[in-house]
């Protein structure tokens, strides 16, 4: 391979130029902040009011590894995960599109002496900024509903950041292979939401038949959910360092992959 | 000629079978003015994304030396970028931000402080005519506005050479000639200049010196006036009207040293405009145009009158 053509897959160089990018975009949140957050957490507490009362009333209650758990708890304890991976993927999917391709903002940037690796970098870590933001808020709403107060749901927020960026970095995978905005529809459809009924958030995991099972033992989102729904019950997670150590693994892989995909996009 | 600033050497790119640019080499002298004039498709763009170190080349070096130590892409891509303002084809500023934000957002991408920045945008916003529009969002600017906030984003680093592809495609007579007199400016305070464009006028207006690109090759290079008295003859006369084309074959076509036809049009480029204007007294019935050869012959010399395919 001749130096001037150097591998898709070499390590990220990442340097401290990710921060002038990361600003770029809390400069532009900041101006749109109030209705952008009442379009990010209006929906999913709907979700959570709608299912949890309504359902909730029907269901009563879920056992959960032999306790009777309100299904409101239940409900609320995996949907913020859910949250957590929709605001990360949209923001990295639609909102990162629109700056790189639409915009041309990356563009811009990078005839500035900012690399391509900060750049992707930075977006990562802006997603999933955005989805710890709106992760916090609905977890201020939920304290105020009063439908959990552990302690340990302070624990909550630095995992839900994880979650956030684990999304993040699979997302942006896509965002590197699409043409255009009708490419997330599929990557929503056909990804996030089977992923969202596979992963213990709406009920128990241990209803599902045999295949789905083993698929949802893999899932990112079954993690986030195994890691956050016993803090909410003031518990710890069984098998906490294995969650975790997935979604560590998942955010570097697809991370890693992201960012080849986004050079080869770049490399003209 | 003192040392370069930007020196090309053997400059190749190809794409499959395509080779867009070939085997270029040229160099820009501190405080010159270099124009690149190539159709569409020429390889301008290209040349300048290696430049930028976005396009690996295939062959050849790029080396920057903005006072002592040479730089070399890719290698030194960053520091290389640290000084220079590019312009590109399409904007791409921040729609979401006023013109100082933008300035302000683009200076933090070069490491430079708040309060520097700061400092600077006053008088940047002074250069491009925006200082009224300092805080208005980009929506409400006129495209020659936003050329010259492109323009400003650029100069934010106070960079030593600027690369500007073609600064002002798509601007109306005014817009132009503002930028051209900021572009003067520049060069006058010192700043070197790579500039592309199709505008003839603009490249004998602004460039110190011509490039001329087709294909992805050198066709010639040197100072605007040079260039047409190398390559033409000091007079073209156009002639057009019923029964024009029939002069390519009439005696009077010795009188001009070439000629050429373009549509219902005869072009005679002549060292003796006079004897060859005489003989076309015989021919009342056609109109003609008699003017000194331009760069614009030039450049249709050289690269010919057919359309591109992808032009």
């Amino acid at each position: 391979m001749p130096a001037n053509n150097p591998s898709l897959f070499r390590a990220p160089r990442i340097s401290m130029r990710w921060l002038p990018v990361f600003r770029r975009n809390l400069l532009v949140w900041r101006k749109l902040a109030i209705p952008s957050l009442v379009g990010n957490i209006a929906e999913p507490l709907i979700t959570l009011v709608a299912f949890g009362y309504g359902l909730g009333a029907l269901v009563g209650q879920v056992q959960l590894n032999g306790n009777a758990v309100p299904y409101i708890l239940f409900l609320a304890s995996g949907s913020i995960c859910m949250s957590a991976m929709n605001a990360a993927s949209f923001e990295a999917l639609y909102s990162a599109f629109s700056r790189m391709q639409v915009q041309r903002t990356w563009d811009g940037i990078m005839n500035a002496p900012v690399q391509l690796d900060d750049v992707v970098f930075a977006e990562m870590l802006w997603a999933a900024f955005k989805s710890l933001f709106t992760t916090t808020v609905i977890l201020l709403v939920m304290l105020a509903l009063n439908i959990s107060h552990s302690p340990m749901l302070f624990l909550a927020l630095p995992l839900l950041g994880l979650v956030g960026i684990t999304f993040s970095c699979i997302a942006l995978i896509f965002n590197a292979l699409a043409k255009g905005y009708d490419f997330f529809t599929y990557y929503f459809t056909l990804f996030l939401t089977p992923t969202m009924f596979l992963s213990g958030v709406f009920f128990p995991r241990d209803q599902l038949p045999g295949i789905m099972r083993v698929i949802s033992d893999w899932l990112p989102l079954t993690a986030a959910v195994e890691l956050i729904r016993p803090l909410f019950m003031g518990q710890w997670p069984a098998h906490g360092l294995q969650h975790l150590l997935l979604l560590v693994i998942y955010a570097v892989v697809a991370f890693w992959i992201a960012l080849a995909l986004t050079r080869k996009r770049f490399r003209g | 000629m003192s040392q370069p600033l930007l020196s090309i050497q053997g400059l190749t790119k190809r794409y499959g079978e395509t080779t867009v640019v070939d085997n270029l080499s040229f160099s820009i002298a501190p405080g010159e003015c270099l124009g690149v004039i190539g159709p569409n498709g020429a390889g301008k763009t290209t040349t300048i994304r290696m430049c930028l170190g976005l396009t690996a080349p295939d062959a050849g070096e790029i080396t920057f030396a903005p006072g002592g130590a040479a730089l070399r892409m890719p290698q030194d891509a960053l520091a290389i970028k640290d000084k220079l303002g590019i312009v590109s084809q399409f904007d791409s500023l921040d729609p979401d931000f006023s013109c100082s934000e933008n300035l302000l957002v683009f200076g933090r991408y070069f490491g430079m402080k708040d309060s520097v920045i700061r400092e600077r945008i006053p008088k940047l916003l002074e250069f491009a005519a925006l200082t009224h529009k300092a805080d208005a969002k980009l929506s409400e600017l006129s495209g020659g506005m936003k050329r010259r906030l492109s323009l400003a984003r650029a100069l934010v680093n106070d960079p030593q050479l600027l690369l500007l592809d073609e600064p002002t495609t798509g601007l109306d007579p005014q817009a132009r000639h503002l930028m051209w007199e900021r572009l003067q400016r520049l060069v006058q305070q010192g700043k070197s200049i790579l500039l592309t464009t199709h505008f003839m006028d603009e490249a004998e207006r602004l460039c110190n010196r011509l490039l001329v690109l087709d294909h992805g090759k050198k066709m010639t290079e040197g100072t605007p006036r040079q260039l047409i008295a190398e390559n033409l003859e000091p007079d073209v006369v156009e002639v057009y009207g019923a029964g024009a084309l029939e002069l390519v074959n009439a005696p009077l076509k010795a009188l001009a040293s070439r000629t050429e036809v373009s549509g219902e049009t005869v072009f005679f480029y002549t060292q003796d405009s006079k004897a060859l204007m005489n003989a076309l007294t015989e021919y009342p019935n056609l109109r003609t145009l008699h003017r000194p050869a331009n760069l614009e012959d030039l450049f249709l010399k050289l690269t010919g009158r057919q359309i591109r395919e992808d032009a």
